[in-house]
């Protein structure tokens, strides 16, 4: 009797969950569709039955170049992240393992510059740019997202480092563990989890970045986010192939997204939600 | 023994990334608060001259000053009533037991990681476009007229599109703060009588609320900044009515080449920006001490 | 050799003196056992002996050599921490082979020394595995090999059956006995339990707020405590304190009798008193009992001995083992 309500429950519970995650995935799953149409099909009124043509992939690396954005994109999300580990280990290493009274403020101011809105600084930034000779740059874009990424960075780890238990640095070193050999045996494969999952969100963050990547770019060294939206002024009906290219642009990042989602409420909130 | 040199140790491990937060965060500001009290253009950039308040007050009797601020509240608000009150909802069902929960999950959340001018596109084409778009064709079947979103209702489409985005997002922390919810809780209340109903209203809702609060303010730094989502839609019209604060700003000194007048904006920007921060930096900072 | 001497040793954490300053002589091959409340500084002192803590004041030998300014690892102890402290991406046996390791140890000599430890400690059949996948018990006995293995002049342990569930703690109380009767190595053992402190030591230390209380072995405490504070932490059930007119007629401010020193009656007796409680643990009885005049008393009494909720008893002291203390909390001696 109680079985057979639970059971009933879990199915309406899973209908219900079924329709709206469907009616959230849709315009995702719709502009895959249409990508798989011809042009005349792509405008021909509703239908989730495409004609299964890859032509329009194949028509936006041809004319559009897609493969040059693609690149940069990696560039700029895989190289930003990379920087901001670098420069952000040690200090989160610092604060979690030395923590002074002011370790805490700085964590916090960190986080303040993380509000600053970007339209604020978008004047200077742009003349320095300018002036430096770096829009457009790959160089530039990347020093920038590194930048606006960091105080994430080093809130992550220093969320996942404060975890690493105390007691087991103290038990190394009554081991006879010195600095380096706490650090290559005992931190370093303990930390790496974390700095894994660190790197992988931050990878989407600058990813998807659409402020700076659009402003600071024109061509050469423009990702995807600058080269989807160049489509936004109408050329005509070419809806077909911009599905193409929306479907590239999302689905590297979206199986990435897909695989962090755990530490994405953690990275996200600053470690506030667990 | 040890402390001394450890310390030391720790300030130079430390000074790469504080130096370079410190030197990105004050030089452009301070620079965007020079030029703010300047008189600055970029066509005629051998002319500059102090201004006094000039650009402050140039702004602030633009009439498209108040529709931007107005317009980046609209934006705010109606989002965060959208994510928050449907990620609630969404949370509470996803908390069930179901089949294939991993995968729903996956649905839910992709939004999240599709760029803001694919979404902005997709939205715009696909749902929206009041000829082909799915909106429309939903219409026509049931013999409507079909709505021509943006010119319409531009402000209420982007929050649409927004919201679209960033509901995942609030799914998803609301989601994790509930699985948190001690299940014994539960079973007590169960056993004390309360119905679905109290149990929300008196053990559910008080148990999310640190986490509501943290989606409130963080979603909002970044709902202040909406940029992408209408450069590829609206491009802030029809005349300013899907203008944000932001876009304004960006277009003062991109497209009118007023760095004064941009930059007097960019210091309001801030000054908007950490009334709020300093909400969410309480809340972050509470955290800590736990 | 593992003979431990603090001299004058204090401890001062920014304006708190946790450790005012402490005189202790740790004999090689005792068990010593820190017992005391939460906060009274006992885990703080195993911590300055280790090394993981500076002392503010004073000096520690170890075999007479001062190792106040060593660094942990080269004063030869070795330390089982309250939770274990294993290192979670290391299977048991690099665990346990970790200080050899660090010493730079053959790799011949640490597969030797690692098979023995495990082989004490019946580990063997677990070697290759992570700590995550062993029980609380498993765990604990990893910490102690890992321990062992170093040969360390003494052992430190801190409140290490403090996450095991009773029944656990009972077995690992015994085979750490067992273990200390085999190595005879020193041992150091900090605890709130006086039950393990009672069990284990050669010499319990009883500390409060810092200062040592008194020093003795286990029955010393138990007979002839120092004072009110130990009186009341060693044995359990806990002595009853009476003040007031039985004690004044002892020449005592407090006189201190404990529940098994008290003789029951169900016809006559010195004093009377009313039954609130009985806790029948089969072999005794324990009473919890309203006295008039008095106060609360808990009592001991044999498990035969039939008595229930609200029944009339009659108590009397054994004026033999009878504990007077002054004013000030001392004891007085006869």
């Amino acid at each position: 009797m109680a079985r057979n309500v639970t059971t009933r429950h879990k199915v309406t519970a899973t209908v219900a969950a079924w329709v709206v995650a469907l009616i959230i995935f849709f315009p995702i799953l719709y502009t895959l569709i249409t990508s798989l149409k011809t042009e005349p099909e792509a405008i021909a009124g509703f239908s989730l039955i495409p004609s299964g043509t890859f032509e329009n992939y194949v028509t936006v690396q041809t004319q559009r170049d897609y493969f040059k954005p693609f690149m940069n994109s990696v560039v700029l999300a895989v190289g930003s992240t990379i920087l901001a580990l670098i420069i952000a280990i040690p200090s989160a290493w610092a604060m979690a393992f030395s923590p002074t009274k002011r370790t805490k403020d700085i964590l916090m101011w960190m986080l303040s510059t993380k509000m600053m809105p970007a339209v604020a600084v978008l004047v200077p930034i742009y003349l320095m740019f300018r002036d430096f000779g770096l829009l457009d740059t790959r160089i530039g874009l990347t020093v920038m997202l590194t930048l606006i990424n960091l105080p994430i960075v080093v809130w992550m780890l220093y969320t996942y480092f404060r975890e690493i238990p105390g007691e087991i640095l103290e038990a190394a070193r009554m081991d006879g563990a010195g600095l380096w050999q706490e650090i290559v045996y005992v931190l370093t494969p303990m930390a790496v989890p974390g700095i894994a999952s660190t790197l992988l969100l931050n990878i989407i963050l600058a990813w998807n970045e659409a402020f700076w990547t659009i402003r600071l770019t024109t061509t050469n060294a423009a990702p995807l986010t600058a080269f989807i939206a160049s489509f936004s002024s109408p050329q005509g009906l070419f809806w077909a192939k911009l599905s193409a290219a929306s479907t590239m642009a999302i689905a590297p990042i979206l199986i990435l997204g897909w695989f962090s989602q755990k530490q994405l409420v953690r990275g996200l909130t600053f470690g506030a939600v667990k | 023994m040890a402390t001394q040199n450890t310390k030391t140790l720790a300030r130079l491990m430390m000074a790469p990334s504080v130096l370079l937060l410190l030197v990105w965060m004050i030089v452009p500001l301070a620079m965007t608060l020079w030029f703010s009290f300047q008189n600055y253009n970029l066509l005629n950039p051998g002319n500059v001259s102090f201004a006094g308040f000039f650009n402050y007050q140039y702004f602030y009797t633009d009439p498209a000053f108040f529709q931007s601020i107005w317009n980046t509240l609209v934006i705010v608000g109606g989002v965060l009533l959208i994510t928050v009150v449907g990620g609630i909802a969404i949370a509470l069902l996803l908390d069930q037991p179901i089949f294939g929960q991993g995968v729903v999950r996956i649905l839910v959340i992709s939004p999240f990681f599709v760029m803001p001018p694919v979404a902005a596109l997709i939205w715009k084409n696909m749902i929206m476009h009041p000829g082909y778009g799915v909106l429309a064709d939903i219409a026509k079947f049931f013999g409507l007229r079909p709505v021509d979103w943006f010119a319409q209702y531009p402000l209420f489409s982007i929050v649409i599109i927004v919201a679209w985005q960033w509901l995942p997002f609030a799914t998803l922390i609301l989601l994790t703060a509930l699985q948190s919810l001690d299940g014994e809780q539960k079973e007590a209340a169960e056993m004390d009588g309360a119905n679905f109903f109290n149990r929300f209203i008196y053990l559910v809702l008080p148990h999310l609320a640190r986490a509501i609060t943290v989606v409130i303010l963080i979603q909002t730094i970044f709902l202040l900044g909406v940029y992408a989502e209408i450069l590829v839609t609206t491009n802030g019209g029809p005349g300013y009515a899907s203008t944000n604060l932001a876009f304004l700003i960006y277009r003062t000194a991109l497209l009118g080449y007023d760095v004064g007048g941009a930059s007097a904006g960019g210091i309001i920007a801030v000054v908007l920006a950490n009334i709020v921060a300093f909400f969410l930096m309480r809340a972050v900072g509470k955290n800590l001490d736990r | 050799m593992g003979s431990i001497t603090l001299k004058n040793v204090s401890k001062v954490f920014g304006e708190a003196k946790v450790i005012p300053s402490i005189d202790l002589e740790i004999n090689d091959g005792e068990f010593v056992v820190f017992v005391g409340p939460s906060g009274c500084g006992k885990s703080t002192l195993l911590r300055l002996i280790a090394g993981l803590e500076d002392v503010s004041g004073g000096q520690i030998l170890i075999d007479g050599k001062d190792v106040t300014q060593s660094a942990p690892a080269e004063r030869g102890l070795a330390m089982v921490f309250q939770s274990y402290a294993l290192y979670p991406h290391m299977s048991v046996r690099n665990n346990i082979a970790f200080p050899l390791k660090m010493a730079k140890l053959d790799k011949a000599v640490i597969d030797k020394k690692v098979t023995d430890a495990a082989r004490v400690l019946n580990l063997t059949d677990y070697l290759e595995r992570r700590p995550s996948q062993l029980s609380g018990g498993q765990r604990q006995r990893v910490a102690i090999g890992r321990a062992i293995v170093r040969e360390p002049s003494a052992f430190l342990f801190d409140e290490p059956l403090s996450n095991l569930d009773a029944a656990l703690r009972g077995t690992m109380r015994l085979e750490i006995s067992d273990l200390h009767h085999q190595l005879k190595t020193t041992m150091v053992y900090v605890t709130h339990d006086q039950v393990e402190a009672m069990t284990m030591a050669d010499k319990i230390v009883v500390l409060n707020r810092g200062n040592i209380e008194q020093v003795g072995s286990p029955l010393d405490l138990y007979k002839s405590p120092r004072n009110l504070f130990v009186a009341g932490f060693i044995g359990s059930p806990k002595m009853n304190f009476v003040d007031g007119a039985y004690a004044q007629s002892k020449n005592a401010r407090t006189a201190g009798i404990r529940p098994e020193h008290l003789n029951l009656s169900k016809d006559s007796g010195l004093w009377t008193g009313t039954v609130k409680v009985a806790e029948h643990l089969g072999a005794d009885t324990f009473l919890h009992l309203d006295v008039d005049g008095i106060g609360q008393i808990t009592a001991r009494c044999d498990g035969e001995f039939g008595a229930h909720y609200g029944d009339k008893v009659f108590l009397t002291p054994d004026e033999a083992k009878l504990h007077r203390f002054d004013d000030k909390g001392s004891a007085l001696r006869a």
